[in-house]
């Protein structure tokens, strides 16, 4: 066999990896509810294709080779499991797997996406699970990304993959009723995961890099399998904005460009109308959400690549209107900032005071970075410095320190550079 | 719950540094403890003499042997610690991560055995 054949099995092994590895376990892990039994068949598959095709050549029906495969040792599980060799399980397999014709495997992936995020299963785990399961990004990837420890992340994942299995937690898109309190599951799940790609803003961290990828690809595979949900354009939307912005969050030496200051020329062109799209489609149906709150102040954001201004008012209004569907710190927050720059320092905090009642914000940077801020413009100076300094305590991306320690250091030879 | 925060990093690195980037490591790490002490998580913290001031002791079949330097020689050494008191692991993990320890250096996170 020559050389590039075996090049091109490989490559073709991986291209399904990547691309069918969350359909099939999808579809192998819906009727069992067994999401690690799936997972493993699954890899014991990968590895038998990575090691045959560069030999045999690739299958026709790669997707169905890898079925057949993981479908034996899934059986072969069973088998060692059950003394009586498991006749029950096996038949429902046999039911199972009989459905598959020889072309298209039914996707299942987006009640794999309900059963990571059910509320049984605990919050903080639900984007981690999400993203192993339906993505097959691997535990130590994703331990960094969300700063735990690697063994620790492992024995979440591996917790709640059992509990999805005793708990017979259901592998189903849920009724109308409880249909929006689950989707924004699902949908702070991939928030969540995107979130944690936007603090890599230079994209030096593997880890995080690609996880604002995988979130936008999680959000456009579902945004396919439930067109009719405002909330999923919604966060389709907001996810795409801030994503374009990327290449001018960073000077070319790596310094921090605070969203004001940034080359708009810069911004992402495409992915902004792809997000303006998306706005447009989830604003059809006329109802209102979180995620498209959000998105449309991001858009009044962009919308200075067109105009040249900022419209502070729309973007307050919207902020009025966060706050009143979801009375969060961090809307107060960037409601007071955009509350400053239409009626003046004084008024932003004025409308910031409303949050430091709120225990949280003892540890929250954005509250002291907004308070330095304010209270530069205001001259309280004093309590301007002590504010950058807790902000500077509680910031961990090196660039954004180096903003805020010279915007301290300003204060001191009074020439504060513009916002 | 109480975690120790213990900071390791390469020595000789601080007397390379010139006056301006010294003075910018203390006040980050003022900065950083002030935030601990404000979010009132600080318990305690402490920046350690230089290695090679360490002494060693140790005793076996009664023998006492005391040596001059660190118990291992390595890239990095044990320069200082924060004792936070947080709800738990994830908190203690987030303020690891702001530690400007992390960035010139290991910051190793273990949790107080309470007796």
């Amino acid at each position: 066999m020559e050389i590039s054949d075996r090049d091109t099995a490989l490559a073709t092994a991986e291209t399904v990896a990547r691309h069918s590895r969350g359909k099939l376990v999808a579809f192998l892990a819906a009727r069992s509810g067994d999401v690690a039994a799936a997972e493993d068949a699954l890899s014991e598959a990968f590895a038998a294709a990575l090691a045959l095709w560069p030999e045999k050549g690739c299958p026709a029906n790669p997707q169905a080779w890898l079925l057949t495969v993981a479908r034996r040792k899934l059986i072969d599980q069973i088998r060692t499991r059950h003394e009586d060799g498991g006749t029950d399980e096996l038949e429902a397999m046999a039911a199972t797997l009989g459905e598959v014709g020889a072309d298209e495997i039914p996707d299942r992936r987006l009640a794999l996406l309900f059963a990571c995020t059910h509320p049984a299963i605990d919050a903080g785990i639900r984007s981690p699970l999400m993203l192993q399961v339906v993505l097959g990004l691997d535990a130590a990837q994703i331990a960094s990304a969300f700063l735990l420890a690697p063994a620790t992340m492992a024995q979440r994942l591996v917790r709640a993959k059992a509990k999805i299995r005793l708990a017979g937690i259901p592998f189903r898109i849920p009724e109308r009723s409880e249909l929006p309190e689950r989707l924004e599951m699902v949908l702070d799940a991939i928030y969540a995961a995107f979130a944690e790609g936007w603090i890599d803003a230079a994209g030096s961290d593997l880890a995080r890099r690609e996880l604002a990828g995988e979130a936008i690809f999680l959000g456009r595979l579902l945004s396919e399998m439930l067109p009719d949900e405002p909330e999923v354009w919604g966060l389709l939307a907001l996810m795409l904005y801030a994503e374009a912005r990327r290449p001018a969050r960073r000077s070319d030496e790596g310094a921090f460009v605070p969203l004001g200051l940034q080359d708009a020329a810069l911004w992402d062109a495409s992915m902004i109308e792809e997000a303006e799209a998306a706005l447009r489609r989830a604003s059809g149906a006329g109802m209102i959400g979180r995620y498209q709150l959000e998105a449309a102040i991001q858009s009044a954001h962009v919308e200075r690549r067109r105009t040249g201004a900022v419209s502070w008012n729309a973007i307050v209004s919207l902020y009025d209107a966060l706050v009143t569907l979801t009375g969060s710190p961090v809307a107060l927050i960037n409601r007071a900032l955009a509350l400053a720059e239409l009626e003046g320092a004084a008024a932003g905090l004025q409308a910031l005071a409303q949050v430091s009642g709120d225990p949280r914000i003892g540890s929250y940077q954005p509250y002291w970075a907004a308070r330095a801020e304010l209270l530069s413009r205001t001259g309280a100076h004093d309590g301007a410095r002590q504010a950058y300094e807790i902000a500077i305590g509680l910031e961990s991306d090196p660039a954004v320190k180096q903003y805020l320690e010279k915007r301290q250091a300003a204060l001191e030879t009074g020439t504060t550079p513009p916002a | 719950m109480q975690y120790l925060l213990a900071l390791y990093a390469d020595e000789s690195g601080f007397s390379k540094m010139t006056p301006e980037q010294q003075q910018q490591g203390y006040a980050s790490y003022m900065a950083y403890t002030e935030a601990l002490k404000t979010a009132g998580a600080l318990v305690g913290s402490n920046r350690l003499r230089p290695s090679a001031t360490a002494t060693t002791i140790r005793t076996t079949n009664g023998k006492t042997q005391v040596l001059d330097g660190p118990f291992a020689e390595s890239k990095e050494q044990l320069g200082g610690y924060y004792l936070i008191d947080v709800p738990d692991l994830d908190a203690a993990m987030k303020w690891a991560g702001r530690c400007p320890g992390a960035q010139h250096g290991i910051v190793e996170v273990r949790a107080i055995w309470a007796m």
